[in-house]
């Protein structure tokens, strides 16, 4: 009797509270929302200066750039949670690339065959990452420093100066980028199924929570008996897999590889990463945020060509919106955690 | 001495922390060159009083006085300009830096280019040094310095500010018999020289060798002061432990079946030794001893968080080997750790997703977590502990203190356990949320599992527990049964004085 009568204005105040809670669902959720909301504003501001712009078949290149860069971001959303980050990723894409161009020229190995083994260098080099991470506990950023330039090296051994050129590649291979499902290009398709298969699975499966739970409470995480070094190997399996794919359609896509190809498109999927809401420290974000905040970027730099603004514009716009990203996300944290301080949570 | 007017003077501090009234209407008056010991059990204010003496948290009211003069300290830095010096536990220091550098750390003497007159700094560390009496070398790093030494670099530290009073907060905590010798010849050499001194301990032994008073705080409250030799130790623990009045909720009586786990001579080395101990099905047992005895230390070797380097662990009467805490999960046992907020929930996930993430594999049909299996579960076990919420797809962190706990609790129960390692349960919950935890415990009791119960509090072990296990310093120091404990005999076992 006597706890009831302690209780209750604990429950009255408990009341006040959960309108807050709800609110912080909606900041959460606001993140995607407001991706979306900056996206329109941007097609409708370079709509009305560049008329152009607006068309099926822009926006269908828009897309169809940033693909291979959504496939990526995916992987790289995986390990993020856990409070990790990948910079090997653009390595990885460019090695497999090539590696995948070189097997359909000069072995004639099947496309199903040259593509299978191009996933499984990804699933290696990714594997490869998480052993040092997961077993060796070498801090995830010097030890995908170090297989960013180990892997591109490989990469330069491979291609010893020599690049993979459209006419040495089968048919079969290039028709995938160009061939389309009902109207739509596979490789948009592909990265769509690719992002919301991955969705489903981080937000529904066992996996996938003890992901979100290694980042958000690392130390919860081990008292409750997570295998949490099993799953960190598993979420850069996992990107090296993502990179891998976005490898095997490179060539597809662009025809020519060499062995700078795809560098410097970690810092692009990071960037995406970070747009799209996906904390930096792990434990929070979703993979359909990275893949917007991959549009948005996009978008933008189509746009910027459109409109004929210098290279100079293109990168700062795009440093802008990095900074503009994480800093109301930083502030409007901040607030609520504020409040809620206020209203007596301990 | 009561004819000399003390150098710093506390009236009516009061301190409060949320729903914890840490400190109330404490006065306390240190004399220059007296050893003034501070004692209380856990939680009885001390670490809050001399977080107030560094500048760390501001008193809500009452009034301090240094040399007569008002004292508001503003900061840390303030307090240490006012002459106040504070060593802590574990002593802060810059590992990379040196001694040297760290004694004069933020006002290093300058030479006429503004750089740093290094042959001056060395100089004038060296002689602190000398001054104290220690041989040590002032330009060798900081890192790998034993806590002892690093200890002597914040009392050079202290000097060089010419501290008139130093806050020692139980300095001894991690130092060996020697060390402790040597560091107190260097506080009655600074008591000579009418530094005044608040030596923060638990320690009887030490207390009573040391201090010329002390005082005793308890639940916040100043009880006594005294010259030590008014005193005898038993008087201080009775003191210290004194009469509470508050609500209980008794054990209810249960059952006791046969062994569920059985520990004999469990040793970490340097963290607790040669640990013996049972605990039956449908039992309480409490393992009482001051923050640092080892307790913890014991359930995160049996949950298979830490390893031991000795002895042998048996569930339900067979060796079991606990390497990780999924072995001691599959055998049935949990731990409720401590820090609700460090160790216990993922506070961004909804009760129901905290609840289940133990079993979220077995929870799952291919790949898949079976999301309504989730919700019955997780709403059953809310319900049997009645944790009050808007539902289990209520996020935890928007929950009370003491409905986290028991969502914490409910996480384990959902894994079905035998034994239950419960580590503080009810710290920083308030008292209604306190009696139904004891409630729920009771329960958990009847219903056949075996419990091991952690507390700080003696009230709480001894109402709950059938059993009592006392711990000093890493070794079981007394065990006494339901109807033969009392608080005086728990807290005399736990400071080390058996012949209270």
């Amino acid at each position: 009797m006597s706890v009831r009568a302690i209780d209750s204005p604990t429950s009255s105040a408990l009341s006040g509270r959960l309108g807050l809670e709800r609110t912080l669902t909606l900041v959460a959720r606001l993140r995607e929302v407001g991706i979306v909301m900056v996206l329109l504003a941007v097609v409708a501001i370079v709509t009305i200066q560049a008329p152009l712009f607006f068309s099926v078949s822009n926006f269908e290149q828009i897309l169809l750039n940033v693909s291979l860069i959504a496939i990526v971001a995916v992987g790289q959303t995986t390990v993020v949670l856990t409070r990790n980050v990948d910079l090997s990723v653009g390595s990885v894409v460019g090695l497999v690339a090539f590696a995948t161009g070189d097997l359909l020229k000069e072995h004639s190995l099947g496309v199903a065959g040259a593509i299978a083994v191009g996933c499984l260098l990804g699933v290696g080099l990714g594997a490869f990452n998480g052993l040092l991470v997961a077993v060796a506990k070498v801090p995830a950023i010097v030890a995908t420093l170090g297989t960013l330039y180990v892997y591109r090296g490989l990469d330069f051994l491979i291609a010893g100066g020599k690049q993979v050129s459209a006419i040495d590649l089968p048919r079969d291979y290039l028709g995938i980028a160009s061939s389309t499902v009902l109207g739509v290009p596979t490789l948009i398709i592909a990265a769509a199924l690719i992002a919301l298969a991955a969705a489903y699975l981080l937000r529904n499966s066992g996996a996938g929570r003890q992901l979100y739970a290694i980042g958000s409470n690392p130390a919860a995480a081990e008292v409750v008996g997570i295998p949490t070094q099993r799953l960190i190997f598993g979420a850069f399996v996992v990107c090296g897999l993502c990179a891998g794919i976005a490898g095997v359609l490179w060539g597809s896509r662009f025809g020519s590889v060499n062995a700078l190809a795809a560098s410097g498109l970690e810092l692009q999927v990071i960037a995406a990463v970070v747009v799209g809401g996906v904390n930096i420290f792990g434990g929070s974000g979703t993979v359909v945020g990275a893949v917007l905040g991959a549009v948005l970027l996009a978008t933008i730099e189509n746009a910027l060509r459109i409109l004929h603004l210098s290279e100079f514009w293109l990168l700062a716009i795009d440093g802008a919106i990095i900074l503009l990203a994480v800093g109301t996300d930083a502030a409007i944290r901040g607030y609520f955690q504020r409040i809620l301080v206020r209203t007596g949570r301990r | 001495m009561s004819e000399t007017s003390p150098i710093l003077q506390l009236t009516g501090i009061s301190k409060r922390f949320g729903a914890v009234q840490a400190l109330l209407d404490v006065d306390l008056g240190l004399l220059a060159g007296e050893v003034h010991a501070l004692v209380g059990e856990n939680g009885a204010g001390k670490s809050t009083l001399v977080k107030i003496l560094a500048g760390i948290h501001r008193p809500d009211a009452g009034e301090m006085t240094l040399n007569g003069r008002e004292l508001v300290l503003s900061g840390p830095a303030a307090a240490r300009q006012l002459g106040i010096a504070v060593i802590h536990q574990h002593p802060n220091l810059f590992p990379d830096l040196t001694v040297a550098e760290n004694v004069f750390v933020g006002r290093l003497p300058r030479n006429r280019v503004r750089g740093v007159d290094w042959s001056e700094l060395n100089r004038t560390a060296e002689r602190l040094f000398q001054n104290l009496g220690v041989k040590q070398s002032v330009s060798v790093p900081v890192r790998g310095l034993s806590v002892a030494d690093q200890q002597l670099v914040e009392i050079a530290k202290a000097l060089s500010l010419d501290a008139r009073v130093l806050v020692m907060d139980e300095p001894t905590a991690s130092l060996s018999s020697h060390e402790v010798e040597r560091l107190f010849t260097i506080i009655r050499q600074l008591r000579s020289r009418g530094v005044a001194i608040l030596f923060v301990d638990h320690r009887m032994e030490e207390v009573f060798e040391i201090a010329d008073r002390l005082s005793v705080l308890r639940d916040g409250r100043h009880v006594i002061t005294a010259l030590i030799s008014e005193l005898t130790p038993a008087d201080a623990i009775r003191h210290m432990v004194g009469r509470r009045l508050e609500t209980l909720f008794p054990k209810e009586p249960a059952t006791i079946g046969e062994v569920a786990l059985e520990v004999r001579g469990l040793t970490r080395a340097g963290v607790f030794s040669d640990a013996s101990f049972e605990v039956r099905r449908g039992e309480i047992l409490g393992l009482a001893g001051l923050v640092g005895a080892g307790r913890t230390e014991i359930a995160r070797v049996l949950f298979g968080i830490d390893k031991a380097d000795a002895g042998e662990v048996l569930v339900a009467g067979k060796h079991v080997d606990i390497k990780s805490p999924r072995d001691a999960m599959r055998l049935g046992i949990v731990y409720v750790p401590e820090d609700r907020h460090e160790q216990g929930l993922v506070l961004d996930f909804s009760i129901a997703a905290n609840v289940s993430l133990p079993i979220v594999q077995k929870l799952s049909r291919f790949l898949v977590v079976d999301r309504a299996q989730e919700e019955r579960l997780a709403d059953e076990y809310s319900k049997q502990l009645q944790v009050r919420s808007t539902g289990v797809e209520q996020a935890a962190s928007a929950l009370s203190g003491g409905n986290q706990q028991k969502v914490v609790i409910a996480k384990w129960l959902a894994t079905e356990p035998t034994v239950l390692l419960l580590d503080e349960p009810t710290q920083g919950v308030d008292i209604g949320a306190k009696a139904e935890v004891h409630r729920i415990i009771s329960q958990l009791a009847g219903q056949g599992m075996a419990i091991v119960l952690i507390s700080s509090e003696l009230s709480e072990v001894l109402g709950m527990a059938d059993r009592i296990v006392v711990l000093h310093e890493g070794r079981i120091a007394a065990e006494f049964g339901r109807d033969d404990a009392s608080q005086e005999r728990i807290m005399a076992a736990a400071t080390g004085h058996v012949d209270a």
